[in-house]
């Protein structure tokens, strides 16, 4: 990379200001990083499911609320106990509070939603309202 | 521990040949701690059921699979993914003093956790050193 201003020999700290702006740039910043859980969303005439994972949590630790048509899934991953003098090889999985919404097609009441849990795979199936489905328009023969 | 939205790795493929039949497969996530009695690993693989996983060892490798199911839900059609769907394997070379007979797994939530006691004869014994 060139940089221009280190023909100013002036300042000399105008170089290194330089090059930290670039590593600035390119370090990726928090935001870019994956969301936690991740969601599949599931459509069809009759409903809406969403399907997320997260592993090693228990169903009590796990709040699910919807709000018009923003469902949100939210709770916090406890971190195993260590027994005494035990000491880490690897530690990939990640722990703390976690908390997603998803914006569904529709406004849900709270009666047409259902969530369920297996082997750590959350689903949630969200019922369309009556008002929302499409209505049959009848011709009449004139 | 902060109170933070925690970020996890990607789900990541393994660098094995190909399946037969197309499904991808994923190297689970590890936590591995050891304690004076063995070794302790805690491996994400959500959607695996306790019945579906295949624990082996051979040759100091133990390899772990685990078979998911996938969710198939009637007449939904699949809108947007962020995961993918497929089975889990994961290998690691231990060390020799493992008894094979006493590896005792578990799967709860999805996260199959394997532990590993040292063999009696591997357990660290104090030399007394007598001065003359």
């Amino acid at each position: 990379m060139f940089y221009p201003t280190y023909a100013r020999r002036s300042d000399p700290f105008a170089l290194m200001r330089t090059m930290l702006r670039d590593v600035d740039r390119f370090t990726p910043t928090r935001t870019a990083q994956p969301e936690f859980p991740s969601v599949n969303v599931w459509q069809g005439d009759e409903a809406v499911a969403v399907t997320a994972e997260l592993p090693g949590i228990e169903p009590s630790d796990i709040d699910i609320s919807v709000k018009d048509n923003v469902l949100t899934i939210s709770g916090k991953r406890e971190a195993p106990e260590l027994p005494e003098g035990a000491r880490w090889h690897r530690n990939e999985r990640s722990y703390g509070e976690f908390s997603r919404a998803v914006r569904m097609p529709y406004a849900a009441s709270d009666d047409t939603v259902e969530a369920r849990m297996t082997n750590g795979i959350l689903r949630i199936v969200v019922g369309r309202p009556e008002e929302d489905k499409p209505k049959k328009i009848e011709i009449k023969a004139a | 521990m902060t109170s933070d939205v925690t970020q996890t790795a990607d789900k990541t493929p393994t660098e094995t040949p190909e399946t037969t039949t197309g499904g991808r497969i994923y190297r689970p996530l590890a936590d591995i701690m050891e304690t004076g009695e063995g070794v302790t690993l805690m491996l994400e693989m959500p959607g695996v059921a306790a019945d579906d996983v295949d624990i082996t060892l051979e040759q100091r490798v133990l390899t772990i699979r685990g078979k998911v199911q996938p969710t198939n839900p009637e007449r939904l059609q699949l809108a947007y993914a962020e995961y993918g769907e497929g089975d889990y394997e994961r290998s690691f070379t231990l060390s020799d003093d493992f008894d094979p007979e006493k590896i005792n797994a578990a799967v709860s939530h999805g996260v199959l956790t394997v532990a590993l006691p040292r063999a009696a004869e591997a357990q660290p014994r104090k030399i007394a050193v007598t001065a003359s």
